[in-house]
C-alpha cells in the first residue's frame, strides 16, 4: 500500500480519538522506519497489520453503528427471532483465519531474518548495570561505560531549577556514545551485572533483554551514518528511566580514527592512576563522580532517603575505618540496591569519590586515598577474592 | 450458623421458622453471613473501595507524568505506585468484583438456593480485606512498597527490603481466596442446578464463570509456587532464579506468565458473560450463536495456556519458540472475533433501546475490540520487538481492562442493581456517567498508542519533551475519568437509598430466572427448585 493511504488512515484514527490533534507534536506519532534493512521491514509489517486492523475495525463498527441507528425500538424496529446461522458462523471463522495466515507468512519471514546471527563482522558486548551501560569492543579491545549526560542529570533531579525543555536531548543523551561503523554486520552480546535490563534502539529495531548470568545475541547492520537514540526497556529499579542509549554510526575511516583515540585515552588513564594526586584534585574529580554515580540514591547533600537509601552525611562507614568504606564501594551490599562499583569505575574515580565522601557533607574523616593505592588494593582483592575483606584491606591508611 | 444463634437471643422465636426470616441485624450479620447475596454485596463494596485506592495511585502516576521533569514523587515511589496500582486493580478490583457478581447472580440464574459451600464462601471473602491491609501496609514500612512491577521479576524484586515478605504473604492470601471462590463456583454450577437446567440452558455468564473458575484453579497454584520460590531465594539461600547458583531469572518469567496469561482471560471472560446477558435484553432478541459462544470461550481458555511466552519475545528465546508463540497468539483472535461478531449479530435486526447498561455494554464491545486489534498487532513478533515494554502495550491492556473489564462491571451494576435494591437507578445520571467516562477514557488511553510507537518505554517517571503533549492530554483524561467515577458512587448510593420501584422483570426484554424473583430479591430465593422444562427461558 502507498504511504498516502497510511497517512490517511492515521489521520482518521487521530481525528476519531482526540480533540487537540493540531496542538500535539506530529513527529511523535508512529514507529520510526529506522536505518537498517530489518527496521524497515519491521515498520512495513507494523503498518500492514495496522491497516488490516483498521479495515476490520471499520467494518465491524460500521455494521454495529448501522444497526444501532436502524434497529431501534424508537424507530419502530421489531425484533427478529433468528439466533443462529451455521453459514455465517463458519464464514466468520474461516475469513479471519485466512487473514491471519496472510499476515503470519511475512511476519515469520522477517523473524527468521532477525534471528540470523551468522557472518557478523564485529562483536560488541553490552552489559547492563544499575543504571548505565558498559560497551566492550571484543575485536578492538576497547571498553567503556556510558551513562546519562550531566545536563540531563542535573535537570532530572527533584526540585531542579533547570527546565527539562531547555535541554535538547533531555534523558536521551549520554556521556560516552557507542560508536560503530556503518555497513558492517555488528553482533551485540547482551548481559547484565545486577538485574535484567533491555537494550532498545528503535531506529535499529533491536531490543534484547540483558540477563545476569546469561548472554543474549542480537545484530544490526546500519546503513546510514547518524546518531540513534534508545532507552532501557525493562524496569530495572529506581533510575530505569534514566539510562539512555546513544549509538553513533560513522564511516569506517572515522571509526578507525575513533579507535585510535580510545587507545590513547586508555594509556593516559593508566598514567593518571600511578601519579600522586592532591586532595583538591581528588575532591574535584570526586564531586563529579559522586554526581554521576551516587547522587540519585544518596541525594545531593548526601542525606539519602530515609528507609530506602542510607545517608552518606554522618555515615558510620564513611566516617569510620577506610577499609570498610572501600569495601562497601567496591563490592556493594548484598540484597540491597547498593551495587559494587569495583568493575564499573576506574581507580582514579574510585579513589576520588571515596576521598570526596570522607570530607564532603560535613564528614570528618578527611583522609585521602591515592589512585595508585586503590589500584594495588584492587589487584590484591582479585588474587584473594574469598578472603575476608577487612583483612585484605588492612593498612589502607 | 448465624440464624440459629440469633434465634437463641430471641427466645420467643421458633428456631425452625427463623430460617425463613430476613438477615440478622447489626455488624455481625456481615461478619458471619453465609448468604450468597450478602457475600456478593461484600465483595462488590470491597472492590468499589479498592477501585478508588487503585485509581488514586493511577492519578499519582499520571500527575507525575503530566510534564517532563520530576515534580511530585521520587522515582522509587513512582515504581511502587505502578506496581501497587496493578496489584490492586487486578487482585483487588476486577477479580473480587467478578466473584461478587458470581455470588449474587449464579445461584439466581441457575435456580439454586445458595452457593454450594456457604461457609467456605464467607471465608474466601473475609481473607481479602486482611490480604490487602497487609499488601497496602508495605507502603508505610521503612523499605517501602513493592517497586519491581506487578510481574515481580527477579533479580530486581529481590533487591526489595523486608516488606517483600509481607507482599508474598499477601499474594498467598489473595490466591487462597481466589481458589476457594473458584472451587465454590464450580461446585455450585455442577451440583446445584435444578432438574431440567441442562448445561446448554445456562446463561453465558454462568458458562464464562465456570471456565474462568477452572483457569483460576489451574493457574493460581502455579503463581503461588513462583512467589514461594522468590521467597526462598530471598531468605533461605536457594537459587531458583539466580544464575550464580545455577538458576535462571527467565525461568521465573516462564512460570509467572504461565499463570499470567490465563489470568488475563480470568479478567475478561466473565465480562464476556455479562455483555452476552445485557445485549440480548436490550436488543429484545436472543443471543446469536449461543453454542458457538460457549465453544469460543472454551477455546480461548485452552489457547490461553499455550501463548504465555508472547510476553517474553525479547528474552532471547529460540526461533522455533518465537514462531510457535506468535502463531498460537494470533489464533486467539479467531474465537475472540467470533464473540464480537456474535454480539453484533445479536444487535442486528433487534429492537434496541439504550439504557445505561446497554450503553456500557456497547461501549465495551467497541473499545474492547480496539484493544483486541492492538493485541493482534502485538502478536506479530518482529513488530512486538519494537512495541514490547512501551506505552503501546500500556494502551493495549488498558483498552481491554478499563473500557473492557471495568465497563462490563459498570454495565453489570446498572443492569442488576434494580434486582439487588428493588429500586431503579437514576437513568439520566447513569447515561451522563457513561458519556463522561467514555470521552475521558479515550482521551486518557488513546494517546498512549502514539507515545508508545514513538519510543516511550513504560514504567518511567520522566521523559523527553517530544512526548510531553500527549502525556499532558493523557493526564487530563486520567483526572477526568477518575473524578467522574465519584458520580458512579453517588448513583449507587442514591439507588440503594430509594428511587422508582423496580418491577420483577425490571427490563422489558429480560430473559432468565433471575428476573422471575421479586425486586429486591428476597434474602432466600429458589428454596424450592423451580420447574424447568424445554420451553422455560433460562438465558
Amino acid at each position: 500500500m502507498t504511504s498516502g493511504v497510511y497517512r490517511w488512515m492515521l489521520l482518521v484514527v487521530c481525528a476519531l480519538a482526540l480533540p487537540s490533534v493540531a496542538w500535539a507534536d506530529w513527529g511523535a506519532l508512529n514507529m520510526p522506519v529506522g536505518v537498517t534493512e530489518i527496521s524497515g521491514k519491521v515498520y512495513e509489517l507494523h503498518m500492514r497489520i495496522f491497516i488490516w486492523c483498521c479495515v476490520i475495525g471499520a467494518a465491524v463498527f460500521a455494521v454495529m453503528f448501522y444497526s444501532m441507528f436502524k434497529h431501534r425500538k424508537s424507530k419502530g424496529a421489531v425484533a427478529a427471532d433468528f439466533h443462529e446461522s451455521t453459514t455465517v458462523e463458519v464464514l466468520w471463522t474461516i475469513v479471519p483465519l485466512v487473514i491471519l495466515i496472510v499476515m503470519a507468512i511475512p511476519a515469520a519471514k522477517v523473524l527468521i531474518e532477525m534471528e540470523d546471527f551468522s557472518d557478523s563482522e564485529m562483536s560488541i558486548k553490552v552489559t547492563g548495570y544499575q543504571w548505565r551501560w558498559q560497551y566492550e569492543y571484543l575485536d578492538q579491545d576497547i571498553s567503556f561505560f556510558s551513562q546519562l549526560d550531566s545536563a540531563s542529570n542535573v535537570a532530572r533531579q527533584a526540585n531542579s531549577t533547570v527546565d527539562p525543555a531547555s535541554i535538547e536531548h533531555y534523558l536521551k543523551d549520554v556521556d560516552n556514545a557507542l560508536v560503530v561503523p556503518v555497513g558492517k554486520k555488528i553482533r551485540f552480546l547482551h548481559t547484565a551485572a545486577d538485574v535484567i535490563h533491555s537494550w532498545w534502539v528503535p531506529d535499529l529495531a533491536v531490543k534484547k533483554d540483558s540477563i545476569p548470568g546469561f548472554i543474549n545475541e542480537n545484530w544490526a547492520l546500519i546503513e546510514k551514518p547518524g546518531v540513534y537514540r534508545g532507552k532501557c526497556a525493562e524496569l530495572c529499579g529506581r533510575d530505569h528511566g534514566f539510562m539512555p542509549i546513544v549509538v553513533k554510526a560513522v564511516s569506517q575511516e572515522d571509526f578507525d580514527t575513533w579507535v585510535g583515540e580510545q587507545k590513547m585515552k586508555t594509556a593516559s588513564a593508566d598514567m593518571d592512576a600511578i601519579r600522586q594526586w592532591s586532595q583538591a584534585e581528588l575532591m574535584a574529580t570526586g564531586e563529579r563522580v559522586y554526581a554521576a554515580n551516587c547522587m540519585s540514591c544518596h541525594q545531593k547533600e548526601g542525606q539519602g532517603i530515609p528507609g530506602m537509601f542510607p545517608a552518606i552525611a554522618g555515615s558510620d562507614i564513611v566516617n569510620g575505618d577506610m577499609d570498610m568504606h572501600v569495601h562497601t564501594v567496591l563490592n556493594g551490599v548484598p540484597d540491597s540496591p547498593m551495587q559494587g562499583f569495583g568493575s564499573s569505575l576506574s581507580d582514579v574515580d574510585l579513589a576520588a569519590v571515596i576521598t570526596y565522601q570522607r570530607s564532603a557533607f560535613g564528614n570528618q574523616a578527611g583522609d585521602i586515598l591515592q589512585p595508585s593505592h586503590m589500584r594495588s588494593l584492587r589487584q590484591g582483592l582479585r588474587q584473594s577474592a574469598l578472603a575476608v575483606p577487612q583483612n585484605n584491606l588492612k593498612g589502607v591508611n | 450458623m448465624s440464624y440459629s444463634d440469633k434465634a437463641h437471643d430471641h427466645p420467643g422465636h421458633d428456631e425452625h421458622d427463623d430460617h425463613h426470616h430476613g438477615p440478622a441485624k447489626g455488624l455481625m450479620r456481615w461478619v458471619k453471613t453465609t448468604n450468597h447475596k450478602d457475600i456478593g454485596t461484600l465483595y462488590l463494596w470491597f472492590s468499589l473501595i479498592m477501585f478508588f485506592i487503585g485509581g488514586g495511585m493511577a492519578l499519582i502516576i499520571r500527575a507525575e507524568l503530566g510534564s517532563p521533569g520530576l515534580q511530585f514523587v521520587d522515582p522509587m515511589f513512582f515504581n511502587a505506585m505502578t506496581t501497587m496500582h496493578a496489584i490492586v486493580m487486578i487482585f483487588g478490583v476486577v477479580m473480587p468484583a467478578f466473584v461478587g457478581l458470581a455470588n449474587w447472580m449464579i445461584p439466581m440464574m441457575i435456580g439454586a438456593p445458595d452457593m454450594a459451600l456457604p461457609r467456605l464462601n464467607n471465608w474466601s471473602f473475609w481473607i481479602m480485606p486482611f490480604a490487602f491491609t497487609i499488601m497496602l501496609s508495605t507502603l508505610f514500612m521503612d523499605s517501602g512498597g513493592p517497586a519491581g512491577g506487578w510481574t515481580l521479576y527477579p533479580p530486581l524484586v529481590l533487591q526489595m527490603g523486608d516488606s517483600f515478605a509481607f507482599v508474598i504473604f499477601a499474594i498467598h492470601f489473595m490466591g487462597i481466596s481466589s481458589v476457594m471462590g473458584s472451587i465454590n463456583i464450580v461446585a455450585t454450577i455442577f451440583n446445584m442446578r435444578p432438574p431440567g437446567m441442562t448445561m446448554m440452558k445456562m446463561p453465558m455468564f454462568v458458562w464464562t464463570w465456570l471456565i474462568t473458575a477452572y483457569l483460576l484453579i489451574a493457574t493460581i497454584p502455579v503463581f503461588a509456587g513462583a512467589v514461594t520460590m522468590l521467597l526462598t531465594d530471598r531468605y533461605f539461600g536457594t537459587s531458583f532464579f539466580s544464575a550464580a547458583g545455577g538458576g535462571d531469572p527467565v525461568m521465573f518469567q516462564h512460570i509467572f506468565w504461565f499463570f499470567g496469561h490465563p489470568e488475563v482471560y480470568i479478567l475478561i471472560l466473565p465480562a464476556f458473560g455479562i455483555v452476552s446477558s445485557i445485549i440480548p435484553t436490550f436488543a429484545r432478541k436472543p443471543l446469536f450463536g449461543y453454542d458457538s459462544m460457549v465453544y469460543a470461550t472454551a477455546s480461548i481458555a485452552f489457547l490461553s495456556f499455550i501463548v504465555w511466552a508472547h510476553h517474553m519475545f525479547t528474552t532471547g528465546m529460540p526461533l522455533a519458540g518465537e514462531l510457535f508463540f506468535m502463531f498460537s497468539t494470533m489464533m486467539i483472535s479467531v474465537p475472540t472475533g467470533v464473540k464480537v461478531f456474535n454480539w453484533v449479530a445479536t444487535m442486528w435486526r433487534g429492537s434496541m433501546t439504550f439504557e445505561t447498561p446497554m450503553l456500557f455494554a456497547v461501549g465495551f464491545v467497541i473499545m474492547f475490540t480496539i484493544g483486541g486489534l492492538s493485541g493482534l498487532m502485538l502478536a506479530i513478533t518482529p513488530a512486538d520487538i519494537q512495541y514490547h515494554d512501551t506505552y503501546f502495550v500500556v494502551a493495549h491492556f488498558h483498552y481491554v481492562l478499563v473500557p473492557g473489564a471495568i465497563y462490563s462491571l459498570m454495565a453489570a451494576t446498572y443492569y442488576w442493581i434494580p434486582k439487588w435494591t428493588g429500586n431503579m437507578y437514576d437513568e439520566k445520571l447513569g447515561k451522563l456517567h457513561f458519556w463522561i467516562s467514555t470521552i475521558f477514557v479515550n482521551v486518557l488511553f488513546f494517546p498512549m498508542h502514539f507515545v508508545g510507537l514513538a519510543g516511550m518505554p513504560r514504567r518511567i517517571p520522566d521523559y523527553n519533551n517530544i512526548f510531553a503533549d500527549w502525556n499532558f492530554i493523557a493526564t487530563i483524561g486520567a483526572f477526568g475519568f477518575g473524578f467522574s467515577q465519584l458520580l458512579f458512587v453517588y448513583i449507587i448510593i442514591k439507588c440503594v437509598k430509594g428511587g422508582k420501584e423496580a418491577t420483577t422483570e425490571v427490563w422489558e426484554g429480560a430473559r432468565g430466572l433471575e428476573w422471575t424473583v421479586p425486586s429486591p430479591a428476597p434474602y432466600h430465593t429458589f428454596e424450592v427448585a423451580p420447574e424447568i422444562n424445554s420451553t422455560t427461558v433460562t438465558r
